[in-house]
């Protein structure tokens, strides 16, 4: 891209101007070339009111990149008018966006005029204001995020983390201790009542050996080999049957 | 050798070859294993455990890789085999726990089962504190998108927290969120509610797992034993579908054979094998105890020992094709990093750097315009920097798995069953420790005998969840860190010391030799008479002696989460203070000492009672 100094491009308008006959068309060709020249004199790197815009879109879409061209600069422009619009409520159009230093990265500066008065510039702040408030429709345009369309300088408002109402942890925590709680008190029930199946059995086992005492008491008049039941033989009885 | 010691009435104490058949085909009310399963099973799961997952893969890759597996594995069956073989022995066939058997060959040895009793206490409550985190981010599993994956906001929504924004959202959610660390062990900063929840349900879910001893514990096993290896095959599978996997095990793999002269590879294997088979926690003699009287624990013994061997192994493979993945994804994002920031800064097309050409490209811009390129601070993507940075122990688990965890489509899944896993693996281990509380605790007479089991589990563990109260403080990790580097180093080792002297030397080789023939049926060969005799001991002293030198050399420190300090995000070495001393003393000195501190004691009352009759 040729760059001209100011001068050298006044100079050569001048020129270009002056070969004309006609007096009117020199005065419009001027007044256009001066008002381009100041437009230029507005947008500058580092200027104080702008902003300097980078796009990533390859990175962002791969195999279905667009191509950057003047359509898209122009839907970005008219995308900020649009903004703008929203933001300040005045008539913004898009030859109030004015846009330079397009490199081949993708990315350029650009400045907001003032649709009142086009020498003006809009401040920084109303302009970030409004990128921020439609930094979703914005990005949507161009179908890029907030990392691959970079307004440099403008941070991002970032979406607080989703937190549900009760802590998921919790109810996992409350299953679990549920069926563990469950299953020791299930655990000591069975054992309790197994005592008492136990306790039940030797209650009956001992009326039958009272009953055969007092049968074997009465019976000591009669016959005397009967004798008391005597309980330490059974437990040899046990031993050897092995 | 025939040196034995002299040790009357030993065969008075223990019980005789006639007794222990009869007692075979009796219904006894000591408990059984339901079958030869359940008994492997549960000493498979005691063995492996979390430090199987993260501990190994950390020391192979620090010492040399492929190196360090070959001695390991050597000394696993130098050192590991003989032990485990003795302590199998030895409680199947006195037919007690711990402290029994010690009690059983002499009275003088009780220390010894005391000394396990309190090194499984110990290990136990540190040890759920682990499964209490495991189970904090196991329930956080359960959302999408994972909780560890975001940063909150600062103040004004502009921008993060500063202290996630400098670390890493992993980081932030271990030492913030869920631990939310103090900067020191002395500044307790009151208790952490969710960990105290957590440890509640570690407790309660260990308590009804062992509620009736091994019936319980032996049926959970199934579970808790086989699950890992289930999910460690699933994620190898995963894991070798990754990017970068393959850059992992070559890095794990890679033998430096200049690591094999130094002394602390040496170290470090001998006591990762002590670990790795849970030797002098008194849970193995216990859990042998519960064998028919005829069972080849010989064979258990070389099973085992083949089963942790590889096991470490494939662990150790599944965990660096995690962290190859994990580096590959961090050295490409730090590539395509610098590349925006060289395209940025002299707005050049974006195509025209790629990873391809990056190299190239940076030369030459380099070379044409250095001072803007050094203006830029781009940082040079390392990727050996990056594998090496396989974090160790709560580290690795917490923060490196979790943030490759999130790179996986459908990461819940993945993050739910890696922390199943390590649950299950933790759980099991817990199993033998327990035992190893509880049965000498019944030996010792400590609890009334009419208790049921049921009472005894509970009470044990509400006690261990009030003691384990300390971990839940915000300087938690600190504590745990400590209760892992010296209550499980030290006294294991001189208790495993003390166990293979007092079988070998007061019991008797020839007795024991006999034993063994009697239960298994042959004698075992000259392989295990030579290691009992002289290696294992000689092994087992050697890193004793290297591992207190090294120790009493270096000043104490440990490493803190500290936002203020310069090393952040890094963590920061600090000195510990003086009174930790006394600490250490507690945690590492007193099961070491009980040994001869028990016989001493003993050996005065005697002396008094013969002196008063």
């Amino acid at each position: 891209m040729l760059r001209f100094s100011l001068s050298e491009l006044l100079q050569l308008l001048k020129n270009f101007c002056f070969s004309f006959s006609g007096k009117m068309l020199e005065k419009i060709l001027i007044l256009l070339c001066l008002t381009s020249a100041a437009a230029g004199q507005l947008c500058k790197p580092d200027a104080s009111d702008g902003y300097k815009v980078r796009l990533s879109i390859k990175t962002a879409l791969g195999d279905q990149a667009y191509l950057w061209d003047e359509k898209e600069m122009f839907l970005f422009r008219s995308t900020m008018a649009y903004a703008m619009r929203g933001q300040l409520n005045q008539q913004f159009d898009v030859s109030n966006i004015i846009v330079c230093e397009e490199t081949a990265r993708v990315s350029f500066w650009f400045v907001v005029t003032s649709p009142l008065n086009t020498s003006n510039l809009v401040d920084k702040k109303s302009v970030e204001e409004a990128v921020r408030k439609h930094r979703n429709r914005i990005n949507s345009a161009f179908l890029l995020t907030d990392e691959t369309l970079e307004f440099e300088g403008i941070p991002r408002t970032l979406e607080a983390p989703f937190t549900p109402d009760t802590p998921p942890w919790l109810i996992v925590f409350g299953v679990v201790m549920g069926a563990v709680v469950a299953g020791i008190i299930v655990f000591i029930g069975f054992s309790v009542v197994q005592k008492k199946r136990k306790k039940n059995k030797k209650t009956p086992e001992d009326e039958d050996s009272e009953e055969e005492e007092s049968r074997g008491k009465t019976m000591e008049n009669g016959a005397a080999n009967e004798g008391v039941y005597n309980m330490s033989f059974t437990d040899e009885e046990r031993f050897t049957r092995i | 050798m025939r040196f034995v010691l002299a040790n009357p009435g030993l065969d008075n104490r223990i019980p005789s070859y006639k007794d222990l058949e009869r007692t075979e085909e009796e219904a006894g009310d000591r408990p059984k294993w339901d079958n030869k399963a359940q008994y492997i099973l549960t000493c498979v799961g005691f063995c492996i455990g979390i430090g199987n997952v993260w501990r190994f893969p950390y020391l192979c890759q620090s010492h040399g890789g492929g190196a360090f597996i070959i001695l390991y594995l050597i000394l696993l069956v130098l050192e590991g085999m003989p032990l485990l073989l003795l302590e199998f022995a030895i409680g199947q066939r006195l037919r007690k726990g711990s402290v029994g058997v010690w009690r059983s060959i002499n009275p003088y040895l009780t220390g010894i089962g005391i000394g396990s009793m309190l090194v499984s206490l110990l290990i136990g409550l540190y040890y759920n504190t682990l499964i209490a985190w495991i189970m904090w981010y196991l329930f956080n599993s359960f959302q999408n998108p994972l909780p560890w994956s975001q940063c909150p906001l600062n103040d004004n929504g502009t921008g993060f927290v500063p202290e996630c924004q400098r670390s890493s959202t992993m980081d932030y959610y271990f030492y913030r969120v869920t631990l939310n660390s103090s900067t020191s062990i002395a500044e307790s900063g009151g208790i952490h509610w969710p960990i105290v929840v957590c440890l509640l349900a570690a407790w309660t879910v260990i308590c009804i797992c062992y509620i009736r001893g091994i019936s319980t514990s032996g049926k959970a096993v199934y579970v808790t034993a086989i699950l890992p290896y289930i999910v460690l095959t699933i994620f190898l599978i995963r894991g070798l579908t990754l990017k970068g996997a393959l850059s992992g095990i070559i890095y794990l793999f890679t033998p430096d054979i200049n690591e094999l002269t130094k002394p602390t590879t040496w170290l470090d294997a001998g006591a990762q094998v002590f670990y790795a088979f849970s030797l002098a926690w008194g849970g193995l003699i216990s859990f042998s105890s519960y064998n028919p009287i005829h069972n080849n624990c010989m064979q258990d013994a070389m099973i085992l020992t083949a089963i942790t061997g590889f096991t470490s192994i494939f662990s150790a493979v599944v965990t660096y094709t995690v962290i190859g993945f994990r580096a590959t994804e961090n050295y490409d994002s730090c590539i395509s990093d610098n590349i925006l920031t060289l395209l940025n800064a002299f707005d050049l097309p974006e195509d025209s750097i790629t990873t391809s050409n990056y190299e190239a490209a940076f030369h030459h811009l380099n070379s044409s315009n250095p001072d803007i390129v050094f203006g830029l601070g781009i940082k040079p993507c390392d990727m050996q920097k990056l594998l090496s940075e396989g974090v160790e122990g709560t580290g690795l688990a917490f923060i490196v798995f979790t943030e490759a965890i999130m790179e996986m489509p459908g990461s819940p899944a993945w993050s739910v069953l890696f922390f199943v896993m390590l649950f299950c693996l933790g759980i099991s281990t817990l199993f033998g420790n327990i035992e190893g509380v509880v049965v000498p605790l019944k030996d010792l007479k400590m609890l009334p005998k009419k208790w049921p089991q049921e009472a005894i589990t509970g009470v044990t563990c509400f006690i261990a969840f009030i003691i384990s109260l300390l971990f839940a403080q915000h300087s938690g990790i600190y504590w745990v860190t400590l209760f892992d580097n010296f209550a499980g180093s030290v006294p294991l080792l001189t208790i495993g010391f003390f166990e293979m002297i007092a079988v070998v030397y007061i019991y008797g080789i020839d007795r024991f030799n006999e034993d063994v023939k009697f239960m298994i049926g042959y004698k075992p060969s000259i392989f295990w008479q030579v290691s009992w005799r002289f290696t294992s001991p000689l092994v087992v002293l050697v890193i004793l002696v290297f591992y207190l030198v090294t120790q009493s050399q270096e000043e104490l420190t440990y490493l803190v989460w500290d936002p203020k300090s310069d090393q952040f995000p890094s963590l920061a070495s600090v000195p510990y203070p003086s009174w930790i001393n006394l600490i250490i003393f507690i945690l590492a000195g007193i099961p070491s000492l009980t040994v001869p501190a028990y016989a001493l004691c003993r050996l005065v009352f005697v002396y008094f009672k013969k002196t008063n009759n």
